[in-house]
């Protein structure tokens, strides 16, 4: 970072944190004749606040490492002590304890749900629709007419809600996971084709001559440049189509599912007013959904080294 | 518009392809019909039977063009609960269906990115704010909000909230990511020597950000504006699910209950018209707002 864009920012952070200050001041003052608990509440939130404003002044990498975990914390406490103090009746909503009391005491169903959602209905549509879609874009790069005519189509499918075709491949394949599948498998296809058609034609005209001049077959163009040029495009379609898949493969267990899963244990918990079970099980999915997009943005990492976006840092 | 002739072809080979899977799919409900009446049924008698059937396995594509024409113009301008007859739209047309879901998403969008636009310029101007929201803005879009989505919607009416805030504050969600996201990107987009003038100028934070930062965030923010508007439409379609009332995500699963195949298809073609509609609107005034800057392509 150039010096001054570093002076700007201390002169911003200086003047927004005192305008910050100065209005949480303000707002404690004025709500402490009105309410000793969003008083505490708001007393909790300041504390925090001014820990991460300092730590963040005094920077450091394992400081800044530190931010992201007290906010997280904050967050957890600060809803906590708002159930309790509001005595919110835990069918609306149930604290982070008793979410994580039901959590330890659940974990074969949440097993079980995992299962069936993730590894049988996501994670092989993830396989299936990805390894389709980029063979498809190998096709697809060989003649230029089919370029023209199908990114368009790729392109305005890909922002259509295809979530919506979910009650129709529900009926044709049947309530177990091979409806999810094929679900989770045409949301996927196309944000991933698009990209690696478009990062398949991301070499320069020089690389493919020099590829030319050492009379390289088109197969071994495809594996030893283009391929791997597209790679960093086609992990940003990989990365979209992590969380397309999550969202597939739970929203089609609504339209009908056998007796376990997580969207199926969401809807039945719901209407059974078991509130606990439901955050326990958006636990199990936020932690999932994280684990498989870390796993694929380390995989990134481990094949697109070369690529400036991942040697910056 | 190089590339029309090839669009249109790559679309008639998906309605060829589209014929063909419908023959094949209803094929076998119409064997089984002549098997039960005892009668020996060919190709011939079976191909067109499959074009007309009341609730294909997979309904031919004039097929869904009628099904939506009579449920859009037919049912508004000849129907008895159409808006002609009534006076007001009719619940079992789509264009009813449709102006709910897109008034959703509409207002979802607008607090979405207003809220997206805000963090973002807070997260440039704040390090702490950089620190401790950004890392949790990129955790919260792995949590597929979508599936919470049925049970936020029926805690919220049970506490009072009904109608169409609920379902906008879906949209919301889904739409404020892509909008923090290229915000950030966009803010940060000056680069140093256009800073350094400013310092120069002795040009506060504000000014910064009216002068220099927002103009030079445009392109940014339209290109997750239009991400975010299709989000948005998405989340409140899926909002709808567990909602009886109106809107094309009730549409969906009702047709799905009754197996009415085409009427799924029709409000599928609405939804996409839509979603396609949207994004075609952000996308112009896109092009009219960069060009009037003297930025567009």
């Amino acid at each position: 970072m150039s010096r001054s864009a570093k002076i700007t920012r201390k002169g911003a952070g200086v003047l927004f944190g005192l305008d910050g200050l100065v209005a949480l001041i303000a707002g404690v003052v004025v709500v402490l004749a009105w309410d000793w608990r969003v008083t505490v509440l708001l007393g909790v939130w300041l504390g925090a606040w001014l820990v991460n404003n300092g730590l963040s002044q005094l920077g450091g990498p394992w400081r800044m490492r530190l931010v992201p975990v007290i906010f997280g914390l904050t967050l957890l406490v600060l809803w906590e002590m708002t159930v309790t103090l509001f005595a919110v009746p835990s069918v609306i909503l149930p604290g982070p304890l008793a979410i994580a009391a039901r959590f330890g005491s659940s974990l074969d169903v949440l097993w079980g749900d995992f299962v069936q959602t993730f590894v049988k209905g996501a994670l092989s549509g993830f396989v299936m629709g990805c390894g389709a879609a980029v063979l498809t874009a190998v096709v697809v790069d060989r003649s230029p007419f089919l370029q023209r005519g199908l990114l368009p189509v790729g392109n305005f499918v890909a922002a259509l809600p295809v979530v919506g075709i979910a009650p129709i491949l529900v009926m044709w394949f049947g309530f177990d996971w091979q409806s999810k599948a094929a679900v989770v498998v045409v949301m996927v296809f196309f944000p991933v084709l698009v990209n690696t058609v478009a990062g398949l034609r991301a070499t320069d005209v020089m690389q493919r001559d020099l590829m030319a001049t050492y009379s390289a077959s088109y197969w071994q163009g495809l594996f030893k440049l283009r391929l791997p040029a597209a790679m960093p495009f086609m992990f940003n379609g990989l990365k979209i189509a992590t969380t397309l898949a999550m969202i597939g493969a739970i929203v089609a267990e609504f339209f009908g599912s056998p007796t376990q899963g997580m969207g199926f244990r969401i809807s039945t918990e719901v209407g059974r007013l078991g509130l606990d079970m439901v955050w326990a099980e958006i636990a199990v999915a936020a932690m999932a959904g994280s684990a498989f997009y870390g796993v694929v943005a380390l995989i990134e990492k481990r094949v697109t080294f070369w690529h400036p976006s991942q040697r910056g840092r | 518009m190089k590339s029309f002739g090839p669009v249109l072809v790559v679309v008639g080979c998906i309605l060829a392809l589209w014929y063909g899977a419908a023959v094949l799919m209803n094929a076998q409900w119409e064997r089984d019909q002549a098997g039960r009446a005892g009668e020996a049924i060919g190709w011939a008698q079976i191909v067109p039977k499959t074009m007309a059937q009341e609730r294909p396995v997979l309904p031919a594509p004039h097929q869904v063009a009628a099904e939506f024409w009579a449920l859009t113009w037919g049912e508004e301008v000849g129907g008895r609960r159409g808006i002609v007859q009534s006076g007001s739209l009719s619940n079992r047309g789509l264009v009813l269906h449709a102006w709910v879901t897109f008034s959703a998403t509409m207002l979802g969008f607008a607090i979405g990115s207003g809220f997206g636009i805000l963090l973002a310029v807070g997260i440039v101007h704040n390090r702490a704010m950089d620190a401790s929201v950004m890392p949790w803005a990129i955790a919260s879009q792995t949590i597929p909000i979508v599936a919470i989505a049925p049970m936020i919607i029926v805690v919220l009416n049970s506490v009072g909230v009904a109608g169409l805030i609920p379902k906008a504050i879906i949209a919301a969600y889904l739409s404020f990511f892509p909008v923090v996201v290229g915000m950030v990107k966009g803010l940060r987009s000056p680069d140093g020597m256009q800073l350094d003038l400013l310092r120069t100028y002795n040009a506060s934070a504000a000014q910064g950000l009216w002068n220099l930062r927002l103009p030079a965030s445009m392109p940014y923010l339209f290109a997750s504006l239009k991400v975010g508007v299709a989000a948005s439409f998405v989340g409140t379609i899926v909002a709808e699910l567990p909602l009886g009332g109106a809107g094309l995500g009730t549409r969906l699963l009702a047709g799905s209950y009754y197996g009415q195949t085409i009427q799924i298809w029709a409000t599928l073609v609405m939804a996409s018209l839509l979603a396609a509609g949207l994004v075609a609107v952000v996308g112009s005034i896109q092009s009219r707002v960069l060009a009037r800057m003297g930025m567009g392509a």
